[in-house]
């Protein structure tokens, strides 16, 4: 095979039709679909089980689709086998081949494209130092960090130019510090060669940093797929906005709805007001949906008012977390920022907290 | 604690004493030792005999060949079972274990119906006409390398089967995800990584063929004496004790050597983390 024979140097647009996945008659992967679009950072995100890993594989070639199709800049990819998509690909725990050195493993998809051995050294150099491992040329695996393992894996899956990269929890063995330089690192290089990077992983706070565009994944189907900004804003039901970062949920029954805006009577009797852009009648099972770091002490015109008793109080390092209790059933979350002036309310404390109706959702249950 | 539990292995211990150590050394002691003028005549009588230096060549080649064939053989078997599952890979298993529990002298038998002058192989192929004499494939060493390889193949085909078993399997989709054909991670990835089983296996193999006695006995030919061979004509027929311990004690000594290094290769395993 030589380099013509391979893709590799596409544009790197990935569309998901209806890709779908059965074990047995389990659904895996339920009809997905997906338009990624080329140098996207597009990231699977999703808890254990909900088909994310499954999708990579299906990409990667890996797995066998049972329905669907899979296409790479128009070209069909369903069938086709691994070896001849030419996708870049990090794996969960690395795969660096034992046995050969860090500059062998790099050079190996060249390799298998036939890349005569100068431009094959000087385009394993430049992986190397786009990773900042030159130096670690002729060491092997089991000689490196983790982090510098994973930087292997990068320059591995980036050093014959794929227009697509493929990760599958590429961070998940890294502690947290070290990971969150990995991210920026990772996010640094995707822009600097311009690559679409599909991403999997289970890390709302990882795919929010890098990510373009997040679809979340629940029981093999995309629940909700946007920007960062938007599904953590705006979530269209109540298990995205509890999976990505803490939430407050209060149960109710939804009341009035005038334009863009309506109104939700809690469970145990509180009357709150939140933005509204479905579609309803009156007297359906509703939820409020509200960040806790929207929220704040004192009273405030125009808003959500509620009045409660501080029940718990976490310090958290960055934020300071107060749990207040407005009814029986009914408990805010309230995140401030630490900003040591020692004026959160001590447990006990009869407090009156606000937000604004633009920062709360009401979502049908 | 560490004591008691070590109490467990007594048993085996003594047995292996009564049994295995004591006669060895007393067999050494007897023949050799007794008289301490006598071992040094005895070892260059036999170190320049013909008929030792002519069992040791035989027994390195037949050895060697055997190795060889069990090697070929077996690796493929090996990665078929390292890479398939389910009553296909039960099967194989058993077709390759179930005759490590049958008695030696039994399947050289058997071997021997097939492969003799008017054996089962020799009639077959001259009834179809493929040839027109027999072929010679028994009591020679053509032979002994048949049994041999047939009798020796489980232990390389499991010691194999272990070392491809812990080849992580990403590792083979990765390369394949890279771009590289069936062939280029057969030699490139998956031979190397599974390299430390072949060399385990290959020493396990010629460790034990170099003291092979009842297959070459039986199937080999009047020329095709090995070490162990010798051995056991000098402690039955020529009743030359001393002989037969300076012979043994070479065997032995190989013996050590060899498996000095297989532990090495295991440790060497365990360097690489795979």
């Amino acid at each position: 095979m030589n380099e013509a024979s391979l893709p590799g140097h596409g544009k790197g647009a990935l569309n998901l039709e209806g890709l779908t996945k059965l074990y047995g008659e389990e659904r895996v992967v339920d009809a997905i679909d997906a338009r990624i679009r080329p140098g996207e950072f597009f990231s699977l995100l999703g808890p254990s089980g909900s088909g994310k890993t499954t999708t990579l594989m299906m990409i990667a070639g890996f797995v066998t689709p049972d329905g669907g199709a899979i296409k790479v800049d128009g070209a069909d990819f369903t069938h086709m086998p691994p070896q001849r998509r030419g996708l870049g690909m990090v794996f969960q725990n690395y795969a660096i081949f034992p046995h050969l050195n860090v500059f062998e493993n790099v050079a190996f998809p060249l390799r298998a494209r036939r890349v005569p051995e100068p431009e094959l050294h000087q385009r394993v150099q430049e992986a190397l130092e786009l990773v900042r491992l030159d130096r670690f040329a002729k060491r092997f695996a089991r000689q490196l960090s983790g982090g510098q393992q994973q930087r292997v894996a990068i320059a591995r899956a980036i050093v014959f130019r794929p227009g697509i990269v493929l990760m599958d929890e590429p961070l998940g063995a890294l502690d947290k510090n070290l990971r969150y330089e990995m991210q920026v690192e990772i996010k640094e290089i995707q822009q600097r060669l311009g690559m679409t990077v599909v991403y999997v992983t289970h890390d709302q706070e990882e795919a929010m940093n890098m990510s373009d565009r997040i679809a979340i994944m629940n029981h093999g189907r995309i629940e909700q797929l946007g920007p960062p900004t938007e599904i953590y804003e705006r979530p269209i039901n109540a298990f995205i906005g509890r999976f990505l970062g803490e939430a407050n949920l209060i149960a109710g029954t939804l009341e009035q709805i005038a334009g863009e805006e309506a109104s939700v009577r809690s469970d145990d009797g509180i009357l709150l007001r939140g933005r509204f852009n479905r579609i309803a009648t009156g007297g359906r099972k509703a939820s409020l949906f509200v960040r806790p770091e929207k929220l704040s002490f004192g009273a405030a015109a125009g808003g959500n008012v509620v009045e409660g008793t501080v029940r718990r109080r976490s310090f958290l390092g960055n934020i300071i977390r107060t749990v207040v209790q407005a009814a029986p059933e009914t408990h805010l979350t309230i995140d401030q920022p630490n900003l040591n002036e020692g004026t959160e309310p001590e447990v006990g404390a009869t407090v009156t907290v606000n937000w604004s109706v633009a920062h709360s959702l009401i979502l049908l249950d | 604690m560490r004591d008691r539990t070590a109490l467990l292995m007594l048993p085996a211990f003594a047995m292996l004493a009564v049994v295995f150590l004591t006669p060895l050394v007393w067999f050494f002691i007897q023949t050799l030792f007794a008289d301490p003028s006598v071992l040094w005549d005895e070892i260059v009588t036999v170190v320049t005999s013909r008929a030792m230096s002519q069992a040791i060549l035989t027994t390195n080649w037949v050895s060697a060949l055997v190795t060889i064939t069990v090697l070929v053989t077996g690796y493929p078997i090996a990665y078929y079972l390292a890479n398939r599952g389910g009553p296909r890979f039960t099967l194989v298993l058993f077709c390759v274990v179930v005759p490590y529990f049958t008695s030696v002298i039994v399947r050289t038998y058997s071997w021997m119906v097939l492969l003799g002058r008017t054996g089962l192989i020799n009639q077959a192929l001259q009834g179809l006409g493929v040839i027109d004499a027999p072929l010679p494939l028994l009591y020679n060493k053509i032979g002994i390398v048949i049994g041999m390889t047939y009798v020796l193949l489980p232990y390389m085909v499991l010691t194999l089967f272990a070392a491809m078993k812990s080849i992580d399997g990403n590792l083979i989709r990765a390369a394949r995800g890279m771009g590289a054909s069936g062939l280029m991670i057969f030699w490139r990835i998956y031979l190397p990584l599974s390299l430390h089983g072949v060399i385990s296996g290959a020493l396990i193999v010629f460790i034990l063929s170099i003291g092979f006695f009842i297959t070459p006995a039986l199937m080999g030919g009047p020329s095709d004496v090995m070490v162990a061979m010798l051995i056991e004509r000098s402690v039955e027929i020529t009743l030359d004790w001393p002989a037969a311990a300076v012979m043994s004690l070479f065997l032995l000594a190989v013996t050590l050597v060899l498996y000095a290094i297989y532990y090495r290769v295991t440790d060497l395993r365990r360097l690489m983390g795979t």
